[in-house]
């Protein structure tokens, strides 16, 4: 598996083993502007089984954002998917290449098969309409559901969330609700239609730790009760190690390595997956048997600009490993049954 | 909320206090004796001295102010000196072209402008949005005057398809003299739709580019639905502001588009006042004028209320 073989581009609907619910293929995505293009997401693939949880963990622009909204093609005017695909089982079993659908096949997709929970709670929502009217209007949009049933629908999503006093918040509008809340609000949309995938974009990110780890326990309990498979985005390994049954780590644009999650952390193959870990705070372990404070390892270096890409690995520049042979291209590869990385060194690690 | 309404209106009793304060103070403290400017350079000092009885020029000027507020706080705004009638009057009898020349213009202001403003946003870049900014650009550097005398060369004297000046006569019926208006008001809504077509399409852009219209996506509605339900309502907020200030402006455009149009309105009324020194009238008017604006800031306000549920009242 030296060159990642280019997709075949045939009318034949396509093949996807049969537990596999969402697969990227060698996906790129450009911005492009009238001078310059941002290669956002370069060769991206990775594998989402049915029920289970994929974690894509990256630092801060990697392109976690841009591969969940090529999934869901809300990459705006200027973004487009430049190549690769991403395969997605929808619930009747039949197979469709989203990056090559329509926006009105994609309008059916969205929030009935895929619904997505966005980063920014606290502008993800419609500032002048109630909560529970942007709640309701899944249930209007793909459900066709009469006022009544939809509110009393609404009214068990609120408390399947855990929001207290449902009835009454109901008729709130965001900005009387806190992040936490909103955040809930976000999570009982998307879910309401009981959608087969949810992609969630750091829903935690912009809340406090507390809030943080009953929303992480929200979306484990509804996943096993609604049968969903999850694409969960975040750049937190401690996150990862709670939520994840995967984990696509991701470095300016590409996959470095995939793995099940206690790989990952056991025997990480990537040296961009070694500095992550060495750079999670962790309370027990930040303090010595003597009690000093151990010195967090942070990655040298920055992410190269999306504008210059070393032509080789991305990560060689700041990589303890790098040697020669990095300044040329590197591919994912299998280097185990259930793992991959992107690194020539893989195997010394 | 009933606070909120009786705090706005003791707002504007004070702006209208000070309105009051400054128009007395200008007309009263202007250089030279009012009373003679009235009158004109061959009025005689007899005439002058008469004047100056009869408008209470000769008392204490405090007594002069609180005798001009407790007038005007009556509802009496004088009479004119020149029609021999009450000011108010005066006004009333030409409120009627002015009042539905404003208002025909700024519906036909916003049937242009808005849509025009919507789609050239979610087109940003393209040949119709380019196409659009450019016109309105144009539009609004064009003096108003000139459209007018274009419009009436081509629509009116060429064509005879409306009339091309005045307010049909004194017998006119009302469907008449609102034909009268046709041309002036599509004149005077060309020119001012420029200004709401640019603030619908930056705000319109603005919000599009918002979280929450791509939260409007996820959901899968259609683009109509994001755009008119998600986007609209919230683009309506600056929008609601320009189109009050536009009613404010067409007010002062009502004056050229009239006399262009020879129309028998408020604009005229001014102009011919100010020509001849009707103080009583100019000084009318602008007091009137200065509730219209306050009245229209009210009712924005209360458009914002109704729009936006962030609005702390
Ligand atoms: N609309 C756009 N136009 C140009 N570049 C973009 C656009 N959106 C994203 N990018 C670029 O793509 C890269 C990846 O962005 P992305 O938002 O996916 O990062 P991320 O991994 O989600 O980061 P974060 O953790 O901060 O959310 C960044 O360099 C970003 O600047
Ligand atoms: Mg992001």
């Amino acid at each position: 598996m030296v060159d990642a073989p280019a997709i075949p581009r045939t009318e034949a609907p396509p093949a996807l083993a049969k537990d596999i619910v969402l697969e990227a293929q060698n996906l790129s995505t450009h911005f492009v502007y009238k001078t310059r293009t941002a290669k956002a997401v370069r060769d991206v693939s990775f594998t989402l089984q049915k029920g289970r949880t994929l974690a894509i963990v990256g630092e801060s622009g990697s392109g976690k954002s841009v591969t969940s909204l090529s999934a869901m093609r809300l990459l705006g005017p200027t973004g487009e998917i430049a190549g690769g695909s991403i395969l997605y089982r929808k619930r009747d079993g039949t197979v469709v290449d989203l990056a090559r659908q329509s926006q009105a096949a994609m309008r059916k997709i969205r929030g009935r098969e895929i619904s997505m929970i966005f980063q920014e709670p606290m502008t993800s929502l419609n500032p002048l309409f109630t909560v529970g009217d942007q709640i309701g209007e899944m249930l209007l949009l793909h459900e066709r559901l009469a006022a009544p049933d939809i509110r009393r629908r609404v009214i068990e999503m609120l408390n399947l969330v855990e929001i207290p006093g449902a009835e009454q918040r109901l008729d709130d509008y965001p900005h009387q609700m806190s992040g936490g809340m909103r955040q809930r609000v976000m999570i009982a949309m998307a879910l309401v239609c009981h959608p087969a995938l949810l992609i969630a974009d750091e829903p935690t990110t912009a809340l406090d730790v507390t809030i943080q780890a009953q929303i992480l326990d929200l979306i484990r309990r509804l996943q096993r009760e609604l049968a969903m498979s999850v694409l969960f985005i975040t750049h937190d390994m401690g996150v990862v190690a709670e939520v994840a049954d995967e984990v696509a780590v991701m470095y300016a644009g590409e996959v470095v390595e995939q793995a099940p999650v206690k790989d990952i952390f056991a025997h990480p193959r990537h040296p961009y997956t070694l500095g992550l870990l060495a750079s999670i705070p962790n309370a027990r372990r930040d303090f010595d048997a003597a009690g000093a404070r151990r010195r967090l390892v942070p990655i040298p270096g920055t992410v190269p600009s999306l504008y210059a890409m070393p032509p080789g690995c991305a990560f060689a520049p700041r990589c303890p490993y790098a040697v020669q042979p990095c300044g040329s291209p590197v591919h994912l590869e299998r280097i185990a049954p259930k793992h991959l990385s992107r690194c020539i060194r893989a195997g010394e690690l | 909320m009933l606070t909120y309404i009786v705090k706005r209106f003791v707002g504007m009793a004070v702006v209208m206090f000070i309105v009051l304060t400054v128009v007395f103070v200008i007309v009263r403290l202007a250089p030279g004796d009012p009373a003679a400017l009235m009158l004109g350079p061959e009025a005689t000092p007899e005439d002058a001295m008469a004047l100056r009885e009869r408008l209470g020029l000769n008392r204490p000027i405090f007594v002069q102010y609180v005798g001009f507020l407790g007038q005007i706080a009556s509802g009496d705004l004088g009479s004119s000196l020149f029609f021999n009638r009450p000011v108010l009057d005066v006004l009333a009898g030409r409120a009627e072209p002015t009042v539905f020349l404003s208002l025909f213009s700024l519906i036909i202001a916003i049937v242009i402008a808005l849509p025009i403003g919507l789609v050239s946003a979610y087109t940003r870049g393209s040949l119709f949005d380019q196409a659009s900014v450019s016109t309105a650009m144009l539009a609004a550097s064009v003096p108003s005057f000139w459209t007018g005398l274009l419009f009436q060369q081509y629509l009116a004297t060429k064509t005879g398809w409306f009339p091309v000046a005045g307010y049909g006569g004194p017998d006119a019926d009302f469907f008449d003299r609102m034909r009268h208006l046709i041309l002036p008001s599509v004149v005077l809504g060309i020119v001012n739709s420029a200004l709401i077509l640019r603030f619908s399409r930056a705000a319109m852009l603005d919000v599009l580019s918002d979280d929450f219209v791509r939260t409007a996506r996820a959901k899968g509605m259609s683009e109509w639905r994001v755009v008119l339900r998600h986007a609209l309502k919230n683009a309506l907020i600056p929008i609601v502001t320009v189109v009050g200030l536009t009613f404010a402006l067409l007010i002062s455009g009502a004056v050229v588009t009239e006399r262009v149009f020879n129309l028998p309105g408020i604009g005229s009324l001014v102009v011919g006042a100010v020509l001849r020194r009707d103080y009583p009238v100019i000084q009318g008017t602008l007091i009137v004028v200065a509730g219209l604006y306050v009245l229209i800031n009210f009712l924005v306000d209360m458009l914002y209320l109704a729009i936006d549920p962030r609005v702390k009242y």
